[in-house]
């Protein structure tokens, strides 16, 4: 073994010339330590904002696997209930208005935070877990309902008993997701305020918070739309 | 990235998304049809990820790592369609 590939071996520089030399560039903030071996980041963010974006496509596939199985199981039986009345989708129609809202107040909370504004950047992050919340609460005034009409995982009035599980299963979920949503905003949005997280986290947060809305694009047709009682 | 758009932008796509969701609703209610509404659901996601997530402003690396992965699965999990239809017609698999 060369001089060079004992070298590289101990994570050292491999001398110029020497073909361990690959033609890439100083790492960011790196200064000379590594230089040489470190490469460039090929998308240009930092490392937690490409995990949120990992996390959120697996996440896709999950919902999308759900939706699918909310689908097969629709198609698949010919008394699926349609009972959802105009009081549901005004209901549904509320919930969309004040999900994507919250999207709007995320995004303003996380300009400010760019912009230096702490404040400001608070005061619309906590805005947003507010209108979660609303949400969650009339999600659950929803539920109450349907449950109220006797509809339970394996039963309900209406025709097709998996119904209730389906239902309940996807739209679970993304309650489950607007919960969550609602913690860790408040979690990152206290960090921020005491120093802990900076702007990019508050950013990086955004990006989940707007893929819950986006999901409910998918969920409010699917679930909703297609089920109203005509 | 965000300082490469504005909030007047973020204003129009917010009441574009929910001009849309109003359209959804129109349509459920007057020619209900799943393609159709997938078809708007998927403008608004478009949108959502495009101006609210920021990714039109990333890198194209990036849009080429997470987009044609992510239509992928989901365009396979279309698969299930074939079995739904029959179940709903009781038939039996082919011997």
């Amino acid at each position: 073994m060369s001089e060079a590939d004992l070298s590289m071996r101990r994570g050292g520089i491999a001398r110029p010339g020497t073909v361990h030399q690959a033609p890439v560039s100083v790492g960011h903030g790196m200064g000379t330590h590594g230089a040489g071996v470190m490469e460039e980041r090929p998308f240009a963010i930092p490392s937690k904002k490409l995990v949120m974006w990992l996390f959120i496509i697996s996440d896709a596939c999950t919902f999308g696997a759900m939706l699918f199985a909310y689908g097969y199981l629709r198609n698949a039986s010919p008394d699926w209930p349609h009972h959802f009345e105009t009081s549901s989708i005004v209901n549904v129609a509320i919930m969309t208005f004040v999900l994507v809202t919250s999207s709007l107040t995320m995004l303003i909370g996380t300009r400010a935070a760019k912009a230096g504004d702490k404040a400001g950047a608070i005061r619309f992050t906590f805005i947003t877990v507010a209108l979660g919340l609303v949400f969650a609460a009339l999600h659950l005034r929803e539920w109450a309902n349907m449950i109220g009409a006797g509809v339970r995982l394996f039963a309900n009035p209406w025709g097709a008993p998996l119904f209730g599980a389906s239902f309940f299963g996807v739209t679970g979920l993304h309650l489950a997701h607007v919960l969550s949503g609602a913690i860790a905003l408040t979690v990152v949005a206290l960090g921020y305020k005491r120093g802990r997280y900076n702007a990019d986290d508050i950013e990086i947060w955004s990006l989940y918070w707007h893929f819950v809305d986006l999901v409910w694009m998918f969920v409010v047709p699917m679930v909703y739309l297609l089920n109203v009682a005509q | 990235m965000i300082a490469d758009s504005n909030l007047k932008t973020d204003l129009m796509v917010y009441v574009g998304i929910l001009v849309l969701a109003g359209v959804q609703i129109f349509v459920a209610y007057h020619s209900p049809g799943v393609i159709r509404m997938l078809v708007i659901a998927a403008i608004q996601a478009f949108l959502a990820v495009m101006f609210f997530m920021h990714l039109r402003n990333e890198r194209s690396t990036l849009r080429l790592a997470l987009i044609p992965a992510t239509l992928f699965v989901l365009v396979m999990m279309n698969m299930v369609w074939a079995d739904s239809f029959r179940v709903i017609q009781f038939r039996s698999f082919p011997k």
